[in-house]
């Protein structure tokens, strides 16, 4: 096991929801990252759980910046940190909405100018702080306040559009493994250039589950194979192995599914659709990790 | 005061001619503007530029209106453009060409400065340059000195075949 | 060294000599001419900053912001557009106190596409936190935005700075051009509230409305103290380099009966009005505004005035006519000219004066106006 600091940099006195896996995220990304690291976070669910001013939860600085800005400010930072010898770490920690959309622009001229930055998104598929409205990120046949008959689009697929960039590290990760995810942000804290790092991150009262299945919620999306663990690296792509498990067993998509509101009455048609979509990722990962593709 | 305006054609220089020429009179020890008129940037489209060059500051930065000097960089905009108009009596014409022809009832000069510039193969994307050259006409006019003319050109061009081209159009250019 | 120069340039210039860490621009026309010889300076090693080539306005702001909240110096130009989109972070440089320096070469906005002269663009900013000054020659340019920094980074301002040139009118105008070489007039930026990770801080986190008024009206103080910051600046490089500016350029204005009031590249021209009328025998004389912000507070008592607005505040009317109106209670002629590059001379200004009607409103050219 990877010895995990104790230092805290998330401090006992957030505004988060019980049970919420952004500050739980959050935790291990600090561990990781250490004293010496700068965040930048975009309008989400952590402007929020950081506390109000002038308290903080945070004891590393945090800029918050307006929602479409994050990258481009993480940009600004990073290269004024280099100019003055600082090796200082610029993380952005930016919700979906601010990544997969709104912040898209910024993040596509940040990497593209290989800025030294580490970009993570903690994606829990809505816009969970102005409460649960769809965002690109959103998956089909979720329910959100505004697709109360279920989303009809499929997620965009953002880790395939970071990818073209050719980014020096590209991982995903989920808020039930945080050793993994501990891992993933040291290892792109090592790396020179535009790192990004995808979490899933189940949203209790956005998804509608009780907030003591946060962990259990993450596993099972991992052991159904509709988020599948793995990295990125100078254009080679590593199956993590507890998605290796689960393309051998995966566990009923439907297990997943059932267990939250937001899927409630969701379409065979759209149940049809997340595993085509699921399987269709899977294979293609497969084929990458394979060296074929 | 003394009011230039030039005609010219998108890409052809009219613009830098016009620079070149109020750093030359600069360098005479004069005030000097050029300010362009920016039409939508297209190669090709007519562009006029103008020069302001004075004994004080100058303050003024609309367009030229009744200039004492026209200079015509490409005689087939004459087609489309009157570019007598405003023309002060006793103002004068230089134009880039073999004759001065087409110009009535003020006193008009002819070079070939195409001519000048495919000689000394001065010639960028295909077309001639002519902002060089037309310098030393100007400076044959008395617009400015030739040592000023040649330390603008120096100044804004590296190629010594720029000066070359100015000197020829002083040389051929009958005043 | 005296030199001749474009507006454009003669910024790029004067950003040079006082070397930012960071400069983050997007190209738009008519402020290609900045970006292009800021990044030209850095190529060949004459200016050692960082130049951030992004992707939009909205981002070059953002990187000036993030740059900025560590400490260094930044710089950024725009236009018209550029600086419509990048409204946001207008908002968020002000707000977090970054004295960020701007260059805007003021253009019209669409729709239709319009490249020329106008000052809309930067007057929908000027309720944003930012002090915005207006330059009418090349040597203005430059000198201004010298001062701009030193400005801005002064520790009873702490605010970005707005350095507004006439597009193509004077952006792309060739004008002898003296430049300086500042030495400590600019010193070294301190920041009191720099990034420093080993005292960790939230920026910008959620704020209630008591501290959210708090941090406004530290803003006004801020704008306030500016005035004379901008005072002790300008009579500082009065002393070093022999030119000096003020808040609002005086021509022939002591003994004048009636005074014309512009901005920007109309207020040079209208000298030349000025002295057209006084030998006419119209006691004639000139006021050209430079600060927007902080807003001059200008007697301007016992005189015909005829303010020339290249702007217009739709339902409302000319931004500067209404400002002065408030603030220096006055009942001007109102003459809107000059949109989206109309052309202007001193013989239309002339006109303006001659046919003045106090209390009225014009918009030169459009037949049938009020």
């Amino acid at each position: 096991m990877t010895e995990i600091p104790k230092e805290e940099y998330i401090l006992k006195c957030t505004s988060a929801c019980a049970g919420c896996p952004s500050s739980l995220i959050l935790r291990y990304v600090l561990k990781a990252a250490g004293p010496d690291t700068v965040l930048v976070v975009p309008a989400c669910c952590t402007s929020v759980i950081q506390g109000i001013y002038p308290n903080t939860a945070l004891n590393v600085p945090v800029y918050n910046v307006a929602f479409a800005a994050a990258a481009a400010c993480a940009s600004g930072m990073s290269e004024a940190f280099r100019k003055a010898g600082k090796k200082t770490s610029v993380i952005v920690y930016a919700g979906d909405g601010g990544t997969v959309d709104i912040g898209i622009q910024a993040l596509s001229g940040a990497f593209e100018r290989e800025t030294d930055f580490l970009y993570i998104c903690y994606d829990n598929e809505a816009y969970g702080n102005t409460g649960m409205q769809r965002s690109g990120s959103t998956p089909v046949g979720a329910r959100t306040t505004t697709t109360p008959g279920g989303k009809t689009h499929a997620k965009k697929d953002i880790d395939a559009i970071v990818a073209a960039h050719n980014p020096s590290y590209l991982a995903t990760a989920c808020a039930a493994y945080p050793q993994d995810l501990f891992k993933k942000v040291g290892k792109a804290l090592s790396l020179r250039g535009s790192k990004f790092i995808h979490v899933l991150a189940p949203c209790p009262p956005g998804w509608r589950f009780s907030s003591e299945m946060t962990v259990e919620m993450g596993k099972l999306a991992v052991k159904s194979g509709i988020w599948i663990l793995y990295e990125r690296e100078s254009g080679k792509v590593t199956i993590n192995g507890p998605s290796k498990a689960a393309m051998i067993k995966p566990v009923p998509l439907e297990d997943y599914l059932s267990g939250q509101g937001r899927f409630k009455g969701i379409s065979q048609k759209a149940i049809d659709a997340l595993k085509s979509q699921a399987e269709q990722r899977a294979k293609h990962l497969q084929k990458e990790a394979e060296g074929i593709c | 005061m003394y009011e230039i305006r030039i005609h010219s054609r998108g890409g052809q220089g009219g613009v830098t001619a016009a620079r070149l020429l109020a750093l030359a009179a600069f360098r005479d020890g004069n005030y000097a503007t050029a300010c362009p008129f920016y039409g939508a940037e297209r190669r090709g489209a007519p562009v006029v530029s103008y020069v302001r060059i004075d004994d004080r500051p100058i303050r003024i930065y609309s367009q030229i209106r009744n200039p004492d000097l026209v200079v015509v960089l490409d005689p087939s905009v004459m087609e489309v453009v009157d570019v007598l108009h405003g023309l002060k009596s006793g103002g004068r014409v230089l134009i880039n060409g073999a004759t001065t022809d087409k110009i009535r009832g003020c006193p008009a000069y002819a070079v070939d400065l195409t001519g000048i510039a495919l000689a000394e193969k001065l010639v960028v994307a295909g077309s001639p340059i002519l902002n060089t050259p037309v310098i030393g006409a100007l400076a044959k006019m008395g617009i400015v000195s030739v040592d000023s003319a040649k330390k603008a050109i120096r100044e804004m061009f590296s190629d010594e075949r720029n000066v070359r081209a100015a000197e020829a159009a002083y040389r051929e250019l009958v005043i | 060294m005296l030199t001749i120069a474009t507006g454009n340039k003669a910024v790029a210039a004067a950003v040079k000599e006082v070397r930012p860490e960071v400069i983050a621009a997007y190209p738009i026309t008519p402020q290609t001419e900045i970006v292009e010889q800021i990044a030209e300076y850095v190529t060949s090693g004459e200016l050692d900053s960082r130049y951030i080539p992004v992707e939009s306005e909205h981002s070059a702001m953002a990187a000036c912001i993030g740059a900025s909240i560590t400490g260094a110096r930044t710089f950024t130009a725009t236009s018209s557009h550029g600086l419509a989109y990048m409204h946001e972070m207008v908002n968020w440089a002000a707000g977090a106190r970054l004295p960020i320096v701007m260059a805007n070469v003021n253009r019209a906005l669409g729709p239709g596409w319009n490249v020329w002269a106008e000052h809309t663009d930067s007057f929908q900013e000027r309720d944003t936190g930012w002090l915005q000054v207006y330059v009418s020659t090349v040597q203005e340019a430059y000198d201004t935005a010298l001062m701009a920094f030193r400005i801005a980074e002064h520790k009873d301002v702490l605010l970005p700075v707005m350095v507004n040139l006439d597009g193509f009118v004077l952006s792309h105008s060739m004008q002898s051009l003296e430049t300086v070489t500042p030495g400590d007039f600019v010193p070294p930026l301190h920041l009191p509230h720099a990034i420093d990770v080993t005292n960790p801080a939230g920026y910008g986190t959620l704020t209630g409305p008591d501290e959210h008024f708090k941090f406004r009206w530290e803003i006004e103080q801020a704008m306030r103290k500016s005035v004379r910051v901008i005072a002790d600046t300008e009579r500082d490089f009065a002393e070093r380099f022999g030119r000096q500016y003020g808040v609002a350029e005086e021509y022939r204005y002591e003994d004048a009966d009636v005074v014309v009031i512009a901005m920007g590249t109309l207020g040079k021209e209208a000298e030349v009005a000025v002295d057209l009328l006084r030998n006419e025998g119209v006691k004639a004389g000139s006021l050209r505004v430079r600060w927007l912000r902080p807003f001059p507070e200008l007697d301007l008592s016992g005189r015909d005035i005829v303010v020339i607005d290249r702007d217009y505040s739709f339902g409302f009317g000319g931004v500067l006519a209404h400002s002065l109106m408030a603030k220096s209670r006055i009942e001007p002629y109102s003459v809107i000219a000059g949109l989206g590059g109309q052309e202007v001379t001193f013989d239309d200004i002339a006109g303006f004066v001659r046919d003045r009607t106090p209390g009225s409103e014009t918009w030169f050219g459009v037949k049938g106006n009020v």
